[in-house]
């Protein structure tokens, strides 16, 4: 009897989560299947959902117009690059605050964090400037510098939260045996703290991959990554939601996979030190 | 327990992040502080001449500032709201047992992951538009006039849009907290026979604190700055009604090319961010402390 | 040899053949039609000059705007052909931030392009961009929802006959709606047209000591006029629509009649994107009897930063872009619609074009009648028709625009949006140095 309520119940949360869950979704599978319609049906009244001529003609349009592969290696060696950079200059930060916190380490944490809160567009004509002297500017260096640094204060907030629960105890230990600082990093802490390491990789991957200011300002031809991509598809004369939306998918759709098949490492580590 | 060796290492550690990031804000920060008090407009090079505040009195007597100030909060805020309380509530509903979770799981993150100027575009155009809007078609399936979203409730639809993107954060840190609570606890209290809502009120909220603390200053940070889905959507208007602080100050840069107007505004922004974050630092201070 | 070296040595052999072999130019352009088409058949000019590469970054209008004019007033060199309008070029010309064009090929003919187009671009004598395309606007009709009212467009409509036509056709249980104006918030979106709008009832922008005058009887009258029109026989949603969402009403046959850009003709009789294309009729952009029409001009048009390191390259393409036989090679591969319209004479005596393009002559008529130089009824101290062209037009514009689609959404009344106005522009205008 008992079994057969919790079926029930199992069954009413399916159908609870499973429709809230497609509704959160669905913004993202119309895209999908608007970029499958042509232009006349992508702003068809009644709307068409699944019964149209499926055409796959606005992904080569889109293709034949701009080099996909281009951009999207772009955003690759960006995203990663400032991704890997931010993980190098943070794990020693975040390490130190971590284990030998000082009185300011609170204040300087928070500091890095009120960094991020600077409208990036008043510093846009200084920046610019800067990029154009040291001849930045459409370059690929150029794009991971501005992302390090953006990110530079998540990562290492992120990293620090996660470090903290590592249990002293431990360390202590490790000292005790006679390890070197250097030892005790290598080969006690970084395994205890691959999980945070890789969901802040991960969560920065996201956000560098989604960046569309600076990425967008500071590049020309070369070094352009997607987010400038779509911008050549959003709105321009005539109709264009089924081209738009061919190109969203594609530029969604590399960042979309990666969120989904790392989702547990993301999630993981995606605890600010919020769990305890 | 510290011994001085490491404490003289760890300074060597943080300092390659610290003087980074030092010289992240304080080299254009000082630039921007410079340009602030000049007459300065990109068009008309070879003009520029000392000004003093003039331009911030220009733009503190703005028209548009006081709007400014209270729809970025609003943002602030109302993401906030829906996200946390949706959040909960998601967290909550994903913690049960189903058929298919880490596939509901995943649908349930995918809005995080979206550009956000993709994601404005497709609400602007496929969901809002009240005449191909999916949601103008709903309206009048079920005989209603539909209903103009970007030009009667402006802000409202922003926070709709940035709070569809930011839910799915808030759902994963909660319901990770949320995993993390004792199945025995859960258990004692059931046994004690209290109710599911004093079980919530009494266990699972204040266990969740800090994870909703976290969401809050996570949000906040990225909040205070919301500037593609104004620009995709409502051009911060009709009149001022959706123009938050970015957006002015993006008016000021990247449409007048006022450099000196901008970077005043940048400066005020500035300065309002910090206020918001040192009250955001008491709280959260306190909380994480805990 | 270790690897090293052979790695060296091959790859400054390629970077040397590389330098010797092309030079790349880099041209930003706005993504509309027209222009897409321009870098499809770009191929026709690389395999004519295999000498040089070309690289596009084609962007949202508004993207493209800030990131050349970032650009070349920091001297960031990052272009080498750009894409600006007729607002940008005589203020980029008076910086002396533009080429003056003289090595387009001898064959270019500089005589054959459109008076009222060519003068926008020329300053001091000087081309200092050459049209890619050339716009004006004009009334786009439902020739079918007419007959059915029993009305006759006439060729030259004044104000009220659009007005109680529009009125007329409206049904709004069927969604049709007698007019679509532009409503959404910008210097060349909503602003564009109520500029020109105003300007044929009498207003203007600036009186001749460079004062406000959004505070004169004209304005109230134009204002009203709009607001009142679009409440009673426009769209849904109209403070949102811009040029874009308008095309897509009109072209699922939800508008009796649009004004609008001139080029927008080619695409609603086009079968493939509207499903109006054989219902479609022209005319000139209404008056008020007061001697202006309420139409625009506006050329896309392609420049050279000065400092280019490569102007004789790029010259040579925009030559090939903007030159006669670049129309004959879209017309052999797309047909005489489609050709970029609005730059040059000989297009328009062209009887192939003619047939083909029933708006030819509508285009022509609607260009050759705006006269930047005086756009008002009355004295005016700038020039621009749709637009005032002095630096600080894009946000006073902007900022303006967002208080009429305020008006227009119904959230302020006709007064306080002038009143508004009237006060953004004074303190803009002061601010900047003009009101001393």
């Amino acid at each position: 009897m008992a079994r057969n309520v919790s079926t029930q119940r199992k069954l009413l949360t399916t159908v609870v989560a499973w429709t809230i869950a497609i509704l959160i979704f669905f913004p993202i599978l119309w895209t999908f299947l608007t970029s499958f319609k042509t232009e006349a049906q992508a702003i068809a009244s009644p709307p068409v959902f699944l019964f149209f001529d499926w055409t796959t003609e606005n992904y080569f349009e889109v293709q034949s117009r701009s080099d996909y592969f281009k951009h999207f290696m772009n955003s690759v060696v960006v995203s990663f690059g400032s991704t890997l950079l931010g993980l190098v200059i943070a794990i020693p930060s975040a390490w130190a605050m971590a284990f030998a916190p000082t009185k300011r380490t609170k204040d300087v944490l928070m500091w890095m964090l009120s960094t991020k809160m600077m409208p990036p567009v008043g510093v846009l004509v200084p920046m610019y400037l800067i990029f154009r002297n040291t001849g930045l500017l459409d370059t690929r260096t150029g794009l991971v510098i501005v992302l390090t640094l953006i990110n530079l204060p998540i990562i290492i907030w992120m990293l620090y939260t996660y470090f903290k629960e590592i249990p002293g105890e431990i360390l202590e230990a490790a000292r005790m045996d006679g390890a070197s600082l250097a030892k005790e990093i290598v080969y006690v802490l970084t395994p205890m703290a691959i999980p945070g390491i890789a969901s802040t990789l991960l969560l920065n991957i996201i956000l560098a991959w989604n960046e569309a200011f600076w990425t967008l300002n500071l590049s020309a031809a070369k070094a352009a990554p997607l987010t400038a991509f779509i911008a050549s598809y959003s709105s321009p004369e005539g109709l264009f939601y089924a081209k738009l939306s061919a190109a969203s998918t594609m530029a969604i759709a590399p960042i979309l996979i990666l969120g989904w098949f790392s989702q547990k490492q993301l999630v993981r580590g995606l605890t600010f030190g919020a769990v305890k | 327990m510290a011994t001085l060796h490491t404490r003289s290492a760890a300074r060597l550690m943080i300092a390659p992040s610290v003087l980074l990031l030092l010289a992240w804000m304080i080299v254009p920060l000082a630039l921007t502080i410079y340009f602030s008090l000049l007459r300065y407009n990109l068009l008309m090079p070879g003009m520029e001449e000392f000004a003093g505040l003039t331009n911030y009195t220009y733009f503190l007597t703005d028209p548009a500032f006081f709007q400014a100030i209270f729809n970025t909060l609003a943002i602030v805020i109302g993401v906030l709201f829906i996200t946390v309380v949706g959040g909960i509530a998601l967290a909550l509903l994903l913690d049960q047992q189903m058929f298919g979770q880490g596939i509901v799981r995943i649908l349930v993150i995918a809005p995080f992951l979206i550009m956000p100027t993709v994601a404005a575009l497709v609400w602007k155009n496929m969901f809002m538009n009240p005449v191909n809007g999916l949601f103008a078609w709903l309206a009048k399936l079920v005989g209603l006039q539909p209903f103009d979203f970007l030009a009667n409730a402006p802000l409202f639809s922003i926070i709709l849009i940035v709070a569809w993107q930011w839910l799915p954060f808030a759902t994963l840190i909660l319901l990770t907290a949320l995993q993390s609570l004792d199945e025995e606890q859960k258990e004692a209290a059931q046994m004690d026979g209290a109710g599911a809502w004093s079980r919530f009120v009494y266990l699972v909220l204040p266990h969740l604190s800090r994870a909703i603390t976290v969401v809050i200053l996570i949000q906040t940070i990225f909040l205070l700055s919301v500037f593609a889905e104004i620009l995709v959507t409502t051009n911060g208007g009709p009149g001022t009604q959706s123009t938050n602080l970015t957006f002015l100050v993006y008016a000021q840069a990247l449409l007048q090319f006022d450099v000196g107007g901008a970077s005043a505004g940048g400066i005020i922004a500035v300065i309002l961010a910090n206020i918001v974050a040192f009250f955001l630092m008491r709280m959260i201070g306190k909380t994480l402390e805990a | 040899m270790n690897l090293r070296t052979f790695l060296l040595g091959t790859c400054s052999a390629v970077a040397l053949a590389g330098l010797a072999q092309a030079e790349t130019l880099t041209i930003a352009t706005v993504n509309n039609g027209d222009m897409i088409r321009m870098q499809k058949l770009a191929d026709d000019f690389t395999s004519k000059n295999p000498d040089i590469e070309l690289e596009w970054v084609t962007l949202e209008e508004n993207v493209l705007r800030q990131r050349v004019t970032t650009d070349i007033a920091t001297k960031g060199g990052q272009y080498d052909i750009m894409t600006i309008g007729t607002y940008e070029v005589p203020i980029w010309a008076k910086q002396g931030w533009l080429l003056p064009l003289d090595k387009l090929g001898a064959d270019y003919d500089v005589d054959d392009l459109l008076p009222a187009i060519r003068s926008g671009l020329t300053i001091d004598d000087k081309l200092y961009a050459a049209p890619f395309y050339g716009e004006s606007s004009m009334v786009m009709y439902r020739k079918d929802l007419f007959e059915k009212a029993g009305l006759t467009m006439p060729d030259a409509p004044t104000w009220d006959f659009i007005a109680d036509a529009a009125r007329k056709i409206t049904d709004k249980d069927n969604e049709v709606y007698g007019i679509c104006l532009r409503g959404k918030a910008g210097w060349g979106e909503n602003m564009a047209f109520l500029t020109a709008t105003a300007n044929s009832f009498g207003a203007r922008w600036f009186d001749e000591n460079w004062k406000p005058q959004f505070d004169q009887p004209e304005w109230k009258e134009t204002m009203e006029f709009y607001v009142k029109l679009m409440n009673d026989a426009g769209p849904p949603g109209a403070s949102s629509n811009g040029f874009n969402e308008n095309l897509s009403l009109f072209q699922t046959g939800k508008c009796g009649m649009w004004i609008d850009a001139t080029v927008a003709a080619s695409f609603v009789t086009n079968p493939n994107e509207s499903t109006v294309a054989d219902k479609v009729g022209f005319a000139l952009a209404p008056d008020k009897g007061l001697g202006k029409r309420g139409n625009w001009l506006w050329a896309w048009s392609l420049a050279v930063p000065a400092g280019s390191q490569k102007s004789d390259a790029a010259q040579k393409f925009i030559g090939w872009a903007t030159g006669k036989d670049y129309l004959k090679l879209v017309a052999e591969k797309e047909g005489w619609a489609n050709v970029p319209p609005g730059t040059r004479t000989s297009l328009y005596e062209n009887p192939e074009y003619q047939k083909a393009a029933p708006f030819a002559k509508m285009t022509l008529d609607s260009i050759n009648s705006a006269d930047p130089k005086n756009p008002a009824v009355k004295p005016v101290p700038y020039v621009g028709v749709q637009f005032v062209a002095i630096p600080e037009f894009q946000g006073l514009g902007t900022a303006v625009g967002q208080v009429f689609s305020a008006a227009l959404a119904g959230q302020m009344s006709v007064d306080q949006a002038l009143a508004s106005a009237q006060q953004l522009a004074t303190r803009e205008m002061t601010k900047a140095g003009y009101i001393k």
